[in-house]
């Protein structure tokens, strides 16, 4: 396949980027999308063009490093992470526009890759269960009904990549929230801090400069783990119940 | 889907004769390495082998309350071992640095685990202990790990399930509420904890959200986009040697820093990524570990290697990693590949029957398609050597055979094997392209693990004083083959359970004398780094640091692969120092050392396992026998069985750095078993 590929360049926070436009043939439909910017790379070298630089570890789908606005749609068009998406998906001939997550909270470093550090912050304030190493009782003392732990081990295989926030229209981080607020929620162990977690974290969120929900749904279209909307739900409500418990 | 078991390996019978190997034999390296002291484990306690544990915690020293906010750890690296080393030491009050190269502390590569974790629970009350394990795993391992730890390691599993299930790992549960488990790698009980498919995922997550409450607390301070490139050795007045330090450069700013401390822990994961294609991720390095070993820290096993036989087969050459598949499928799908050379670029649907080669299922009539990993994977290494592989030409070969579901659809109905392996097949489809309920698999082994790593003493300390190695990166635990679900229990058992233990032994005598930038072991690791840096950017060759990153991995793959002989291995030495010089003279990097620079940053791994690779070829070399995942084609038996070689081998192989361009020096620890006997391996 033969490509034409606009890339957004941008050599680092400070400096203002701009579409570069590159023709790339040869291109297997047997190539991931990362495969595929590789042997682009590998072409800008050998030209004496630095390369462009973009994230990626696990190449799985599971470590969320990756994440690429593919002709406008957060991870391209298929429901899963940049790097699980092969070129089979596009056809001879197309016209790929590349750009970086874009989101206030999520600024630029260089080309595509983008800094989520907002996202471990958000966890700091609350995204876990205080349990110190050692202090833990046994494992079968606490009885889990399975549909609780099916839900919470559903929403909990959220990876962090950030898609949610660069489909959402206002950037808002609520979807990636509410599922660590469920994942927790569900669980008899997360109940201690269940009020404090919530308003912590949105209290992190809303200073981080992500945007407010209003229930668009564009961020659960594009997640690749397919986190249901209704995870939001249940932050708002477990917010509400925060707020009048006085938090 | 339940039982997406990615590690599986047959449990076999043994039986006890002991061969012994000609003396004149065993001297194949000698050319390549220099003789040294035997080395000896100075920590382990004496006594009975279950109170071992309980002693060495008692004697090691407590550290006052009150001091520990003044002693300072650095740690490299967040997967499971570093994570959770992180969050109780912060939690004990001690200053912790926490280091990783992604952009946040939950990528590690743990996450990219699947198949479960191990604990001796005997939840279901089908005959587990601790003894057990700790059997299973000696066993597991050819004999050629060291008993105390694996039996402590087998001790304290049952406290990492407590303790993640207090953190809020969501386990897969039983409809009454309580925990479910599996059994996995042909092992007779069931002691397997896991979360569907992703086990790493949810016991880093674990791992994490406890680093980030310590975070907030304000004990550990993280640093992600951080690459450790040196450690600082240094000595204080009384000419005492100490790790005390690290440098490291920001990967966004290009800053090269220096972080000094009181003690560094090395939690930097595997090396597979020496092969290029691995089931690793794409940054998985040495160069934390190598960078250590070339400052004092013996590098032990490095050869032992273990190559999982189910992994998607490579597509061309613009391959970048390779994708694991459980290796549950083989519990139902038939591996074959056509008898003839002309069938194999046929459609797989029009070879009839009697032109189909179901190769295991003819060499090993009783264990069929279930023969254990390493017998499975050369297997497959044979039959497309000879030709018969299937799949796309790469580089002139097909390497790939097929795993056949035809006959479990026919036999279970489609319906069936969807239930079982519906969600590897949708990953399958998803990367092949082709649609497995339609067209058999097409499999291939790569390699996905490597027991090898810094050698440690029973506290995890390496032999660099206050230089301590959890996880994958030391070689403690797994001998010379790792059981599958065991790898994610010894990252969470060092860091969780064992070295807040010794490392409080050896920190009771700190704080240590204070050291600045201006100290001679500071400047001298500063300088080098910079200096390296410099000189990667100012080549300007013309080749890419990926094309040199690729052909070492043809080499290790081709010799020191699956299985290894005396010739290709002094080949592979030969190659490899060929093509080192040649990266140094001849190696393209652009862009600058003050931004994010990808390449740059690829230029230092791929020295570092250019070094890495020769020194495997060279252990590989010396240990001229068959042991667990390594396979020495002169040492095996005659119906192609690995022959152990207990009289000249019984040791762990720890290598001393000799100096740039000089030999490596080889220390010995033997091994002794006293709570195990030593059995020969068979599968018959
Ligand atoms: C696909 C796959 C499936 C597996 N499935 C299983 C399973 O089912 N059960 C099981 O028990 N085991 C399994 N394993 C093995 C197991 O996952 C790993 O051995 C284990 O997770 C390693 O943990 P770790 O903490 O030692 O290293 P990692 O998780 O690899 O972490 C390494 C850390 O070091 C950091 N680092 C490395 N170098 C540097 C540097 N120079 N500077 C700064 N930071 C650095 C990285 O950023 C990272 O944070 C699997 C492995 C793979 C690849
Ligand atoms: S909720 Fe989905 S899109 Fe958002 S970070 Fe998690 S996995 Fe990514
Ligand atoms: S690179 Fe890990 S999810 Fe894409």
């Amino acid at each position: 396949m033969k490509l034409t590929l606009k890339i957004w360049r941008q050599p680092n926070a400070a400096s203002t980027g701009a579409m570069h436009t590159y023709e790339l043939d040869g291109v297997s439909p047997d190539m991931s999308f990362l495969e595929m910017l590789d042997v682009l790379n590998e072409d800008l070298n050998a030209k004496g063009e630095e390369p462009i630089a973009f994230d990626s570890d696990c190449r799985e789908g599971i470590c969320g490093m990756c994440g690429l606005m593919i002709n406008g749609q957060a991870h391209g068009p298929e429901v899963t992470t940049t790097c699980q998406l092969h070129m089979r998906s596009f056809e001879d001939g197309d016209e790929i526009v590349i750009e970086p997550w874009r989101a206030d909270a999520f600024p630029v470093l260089k080309d595509l890759c983008v800094d989520r550090g907002a996202f471990d912050r958000i966890i700091q304030q609350g995204g876990y269960i205080s349990v110190n190493t050692g202090s833990a009782p046994e494992a079968h003392s606490i009885q889990v009904p399975k549909d609780a732990a099916d839900r919470a081990f559903d929403v909990a295989t959220c990876i962090g990549c950030g898609a949610c926030v660069a489909a959402c229209p206002n950037g808002s981080a609520s979807l990636f929230m509410g599922a660590k607020i469920t994942h927790l929620g569900e669980l008899p162990q997360g109940q201690a801090e269940r009020d404090s977690r919530v308003v912590n974290m949105v209290g992190q969120h809303d200073h981080e400069g992500f945007g407010g929900c209003t229930n668009i749904g564009e961020c659960t279209a594009a997640c690749p783990k397919e986190i249901p909307l209704d995870v939001i739900s249940q932050l708002n409500r477990d917010l509400r119940t925060a707020l009048r418990h006085g938090h | 889907m339940t039982d997406s078991h990615s590690e599986f390996s047959s449990d076999v019978d043994s039986h006890a004769d002991a061969p012994t190997i000609d003396p004149d034999l065993i001297d194949d390296a000698v050319d390549y390495f220099i003789p040294g002291e035997p080395l000896v484990d100075t920590k382990a306690p004496s006594g009975p082998i279950a109170d071992r544990w309980s002693t060495r915690k008692f004697e090691a020293k407590l550290v006052n309350p009150a001091n520990r906010r003044k002693l300072s750890i650095i740690i490299v690296g967040t997967g499971l071992a570093g994570a959770s080393a992180a969050a109780t030491l912060g939690e004990a009050g001690y200053n912790v640095k926490s280091f990783c190269y992604q952009d946040s502390p939950r990528r590690a590569h743990s996450i990219a685990a699947q198949g479960g974790i191990n604990a001796a629970k005997n939840y279901k009350e089908d005959g587990d202990s601790v003894h057990r394990l700790f059997y299973d795993t000696v066993k597991g391992g050819d004999y050629r790990s060291r008993e105390s730890n694996v039996y402590r390691l087998a001790e304290v599993s049952t406290n990492i399930i407590d303790q993640c299930v207090a953190q809020g790992v969501p386990f897969a549960r039983e409809y009454g509420g309580l925990l479910d488990n599996r059994s996995f790698g042909g092992v007779q009980v069931s002691r397997t904890f896991y979360a569907r498919g992703q086990t790493g995922q949810q016991l880093l997550i674990g791992a994490y959200q406890a680093l980030e409450r310590q975070v907030a607390a304000g004990t550990v301070t993280t640093y992600a986009r951080h690459e450790m490139l040196e450690v600082i050795v240094a000595d204080d007045s009384s000419g005492q040697r100490r790790a005390r330090g690290i440098i490291a450069r920001d990967m966004v700013t290009g800053e090269v820093q220096t972080h000094l401390a009181d003690v560094v822990v090395l939690a930097s994961g595997g090396y597979g990524n020496v092969f290029y294609l691995s089931t690793n991720a794409m940054g998985c390095n040495v160069t934390a570990a190598w960078r250590a070993h070339r400052k004092g820290a013996y590098m032990a096993n490095p050869c032992y290697t273990q190559i999982h036989p189910t992994c998607i087969p490579v597509s061309g050459s613009h391959q970048s990693k390779l994708t694991l598949m459980s290796e549950s499928l083989r519990n139902d799908g038939r591996i074959w590949v056509p008898k003839r050379k002309e069938d194999c670029a046929k459609d797989p649907r029009e070879i009839p029957e009697e032109d189909r080669d179901y190769y295991l299922e003819r060499i090993y009539p009783s264990f069929g398609n279930l023969v254990p990993r390493d017998i499975a994977s050369r297997a497959a290494k044979y039959q497309c050597d000879d030709g018969r592989g299937v799949g796309p030409e790469v580089d002139g070969v097909r390497r790939g055979v097929y795993l056949d579901f035809a006959d479990a659809i026919a036999r279970l109905g489609r319906d069936a094997v969807e239930a079982k392996y519906g969600n590897l097949f949708d990953m399958y489809a998803r990367i092949t392209g082709e649609d497995p309920y339609e067209v058999p698999m097409r499999i291939y082994p790569a390699v996905h693990y490597v027991m090898g790593g810094l050698w440690v003493d029973y506290d995890l300390q390496s032999t660099i004083p206050g230089l301590f190695v959890t996880g994958e990166a030391n070689f403690s635990d797994h001998g010379a083959n790792r059981l599958g679900a065991s790898a994610l229990m010894q990252g969470l058992a060092d860091g969780y359970f064992v070295l807040p233990h010794t490392i409080r032994d050896y920190l009771a005598d700190g704080p240590f004398e204070k050291i600045d930038e201006s100290h001679p072991a500071v400047v001298e690791a500063r300088t080098s780094v910079e200096e390296r840096i410099n000189h990667f950017l100012t080549v300007n060759g013309t080749r890419s640091v990926d094309s040199y990153h690729r052909e070492l991995g043809n080499i290790m793959w081709e010799y020191c692969g699956m299985e290894r002989t005396e010739d290709g291995l002094k080949k592979a030495i030969d190659l490899i120092r060929t093509l080192k010089d040649d990266f140094y003279r001849n190696v393209k990097v652009l862009g600058t050392a003050d931004s994010l620079n990808q390449s740059l940053e690829k230029a230092g791994r791929v020295a570092d396992f250019l070094e890495l690779g020769e020194l495997m070829c060279i252990d590989a070399l010396n240990r001229r026998e068959s042991c667990g995942g390594h396979f020495r084609a002169e040492s095996q038996t005659e119906d192609g069985e690995a022959l152990r070689h207990d009289d000249a081998f019984a040791y762990v192989a720890a290598w001393e750095w000799g100096g740039e361009g000089e030999k490596p020096i080889l220390h010995k620890e033997d091994l002794v078993y006293t709570a195990i006997e030593m059995k020969q391996r068979s599968y018959k």
